[in-house]
């Protein structure tokens, strides 16, 4: 029986031909081009659904195919692909999410004239992030990551007549750039460094797991360093977060689709797939973990401040890139995957509900909402649903990823798994405030044509709620499968009881002071601001990061930018209008001369004559 | 005294005489008559040549007479160009004759 994952391949071209089919027929396809993308999708998610499935009844051996791509003397590129268990979940998840946005597009952008472009950049942005999944080597790999990147920014962009969307467009493509500029030097200094200049992930593997020393110490750390510079970028790490929030401006369905499952997926996964390096690298390792562990508090308590719905998701989604990057610090793979995993379930369902409710009231300013959570029955118990599961709330999925995460840090760092609490109960905190404005207590603002959306994107709320419910299960403290089959060995599996106790209890406490707060108003709402104005407005303003970058790298480029534009246009242009103006002036001078009078010519011709004579007869006597 | 130099002397005369003429007249007429005058003192010229020269010849004196033939055809060729300009420009004047700028 020849096995599905022979086939793989085809996972990625369908939604490509989709884009390619929708980019051909132009504008003209219209909802008929929606269809056809969201049927490609389909049929490229059930395709992942038989290979995920042959593997998880462990009779597909590991597969990879590829070819010579470019070949120069005994310098080989090869691009091809490969499916583990690993490649074939993310194949799912990043399918899935894919899938159930298409649908849900379908209902959210039906007004917008140009709907066909969208779902022909959802198409790639889905065909790129597959691409890079089934990645052989580091080099498709990052040509599909520039992909996604492209991808994210067409997307983002999508409504580009307001500049607040194409401002961000260009944040999020050039941030995104510094990482990726990280990733290529570390792609060349392992192209440098490998024996045979192989890139791809199993010689990866065998050269730094098991033949230690073949590279140096620091050149490991080196590249290990530079590839989660790529992650950073593209998972939205601190410092390079500040494109995420602002990537809110795109359509909300991008915005579950950016934060689930594909744009921010792609730097976990990339760390997760070339974790071997990191792993021979322990100060590689610590930065992972302290970058990661900082960006999901530092993310989470600006999530706290926040109005605008997407934007507190938005931060929230950093927050938890964070924890992954937390665990892939702490060696914990199988915990990173796994929350990427759950993370994508129930962060798309939160950006679905979001977009349904603006949907719905045509603001994305919670102060406004209210009282929602009657009119809009399905998108309210379903976006509670997500909210539990981000607040880590026993039995719901989040909860079961994160207590794996928060027990490897313990293992590891007291530190972390005290900054991962904390988070957590910042987590909960602004998720209930998020809940409780939205969809409880009365309207405050113009919320009385709110109605509940149509069955095409309230279907994809409910499956992914469904989701968000279960698929935490496949891997709790008793039974550690999910991680042995991600990564081989069976390293999950913690027996400690108070790590699911304190991250439970913290989540409660969250919901708990959320609903004080801002349900049953027991505490009043200034009771911090009122007490520290200065630290509610530091976090309201992100800790000023977006300032801080305005004045020491905008600024400064920005007079550089205008000093070389003075020196081009008074120095280069000078010099060439002097050129130029001197030839002109020449020729002013000798038009003189061109009096079109015979007779002035004759002149000219006997002073010359003269003039030759005399030299020639001056130089006879000389 | 050396015939040669005086007879020299005067074609020299002539043709500085023309070519004064020829740089500076205004009517084109006066122009085509100092070109004569340059011509006939190179045929003075000539002829002295041939008769005083180092070896004397009627060589100079033949070529003299095709000077002669060709100025003629000249003179007419010229004259009738004047003519045509006048008829286009109401002019003869030769400091309006600047086509040559334009």
């Amino acid at each position: 029986m020849s096995s599905f994952a022979e086939y793989a391949w085809l996972v990625p071209v369908l939604p490509a031909a989709a884009f390619a089919i929708l980019t051909a027929m132009g504008r003209s396809a219209g909802r008929a081009g929606a269809w056809i993308g969201t049927l490609l999708t389909l049929a490229s998610l059930v395709l992942s659904l038989l290979i995920a499935g042959q593997r998880l009844s462990g009779t597909a051996e590991e597969y990879s195919n590829y070819y010579n791509w470019i070949q120069a003397g005994n310098l080989s590129l090869s691009i091809g692909f490969e499916v583990t268990n690993m490649t074939s979940m993310m194949l799912v998840v990043v399918t899935l999410v894919s899938f159930l946005v298409n649908l849900y597009s379908l209902g959210y952008m039906k007004d917008d004239e140009r709907i066909s472009t969208f779902f022909a950049y959802v198409a790639l942005f889905s065909a790129s992030m597959l691409g890079l999944v089934l990645s052989y080597n580091l080099l498709t790999m990052y040509i599909f990551c520039e992909l996604v990147g492209v991808c994210s920014f067409l997307l983002i962009g999508f409504w580009f007549r307001k500049p607040e969307a194409k401002a961000a467009a260009k944040k999020a493509f050039i941030v995104t750039r510094i990482g990726d500029l990280g990733l290529l030097i570390a792609l060349f200094l392992l192209f440098w460094y490998m024996p045979d200049h192989a890139l791809d992930f199993t010689s990866i593997h065998n050269v730094f797991g098991t033949q230690t020393g073949a590279i140096s110490m620091g050149i490991t750390t080196l590249i290990a360093i530079l590839i989660f510079l790529g992650a950073v970028g593209k998972s939205g790490q601190f410092p390079l977060h500040v494109w995420l929030p602002d990537a809110m401006e795109g359509p909300t369905p991008i915005s579950a689709l950016i934060h689930a499952a594909t744009m921010v997926a792609a730097g976990v996964f990339l760390v997760a797939r070339t974790f071997p390096i990191f792993l021979a690298s322990p100060a590689a390792m610590d930065t992972v973990a302290i970058v990661g562990a900082f960006t999901a508090i530092f993310a989470a308590t600006i999530g706290l401040a926040q109005n605008d719905i997407k934007r507190v998701l938005a931060y929230s989604t950093v927050s938890q890139l964070g924890y992954m990057m937390l665990a892939l610090g702490v060696g914990s793979i199988s915990g990173a995957m796994f929350h990427l995993f759950t993370h994508a379930f129930f962060k798309a369902l939160l950006f679905l509900g979001a977009g349904s409710v603006i949907h719905s009231v045509h603001t994305q300013d919670i102060r406004e909402m209210g009282g929602l959570g009657r009119k809009m029955k399905i998108t309210a118990w379903t976006f509670g649903i997500g909210s539990l599961a981000l607040s880590g709330i026993p039995p719901f999925a989040g909860f079961w990823s994160k207590d794996a995460i928060l027990a490897s840090a313990l293992e590891h760092n007291p530190i972390y798994f005290v900054v991962g609490i904390v988070a957590a109960f910042f987590t909960a905190l602004y998720m209930a405030r998020l809940f409780f404005l939205v969809f409880v207590g009365k309207p405050r603002g113009e919320t009385t044509n709110a109605h509940e959306s149509p069955a095409v994107m309230t279907i994809p709320l409910l499956v992914l709620a469904l989701l968000a419910i279960v698929a935490g299960f496949v891997q709790t403290p008793f039974s550690g499968w999910f991680g042995e089959w991600i990564t081989g060995d069976a390293e999950g599996g913690h027996e400690s009881g108070l790590v699911m106790v304190l991250s439970a209890a913290v989540g409660l406490l969250g919901i708990y002071i959320g609903w004080l707060i801002y349900a049953k108003g027991t505490l009043r709402r200034d009771i911090v601001s009122a007490r520290m104005p200065g630290l509610v407005k530091l976090l309201e303003r992100k800790y000023y990061i977006d300032e801080l970058y305005h004045y020491v790298i905008v600024k400064p480029l920005n007079g550089l930018g205008y000093l070389l534009e003075a020196f081009d246009n008074y120095v280069v242009d000078g010099v060439v209008r002097l050129a130029g103006q001197s030839v002109s002036a020449v020729g002013r001078l000798n038009s003189r001369l061109q009096s079109g009078q015979v007779q002035g010519y004759v002149l000219t011709a006997i002073v010359g004559l003269v003039i030759l004579a005399v030299a020639i007869a001056g130089r006879r006597f000389w | 005294m050396n015939m040669l130099a005086s007879y020299l002397t005067l074609a020299a005369v002539l043709f500085c005489i023309g070519l004064y003429g020829a740089l500076t007249k205004r009517n084109a007429i006066i122009v085509l008559l100092s070109i004569e005058l340059m011509l006939n003192a190179v045929n003075l010229n000539l002829v002295a040549f041939s008769k005083y020269g180092v070896q004397p010849s009627l060589t100079g004196q033949i070529f003299s007479l095709f000077t002669m033939a060709i100025a003629a055809a000249e003179a007419a060729v010229g004259v009738a160009i004047l003519v045509a300009i006048y008829r286009a420009r109401v002019t003869v004047n030769v400091d309006e004759f600047d086509e040559l700028r334009r």
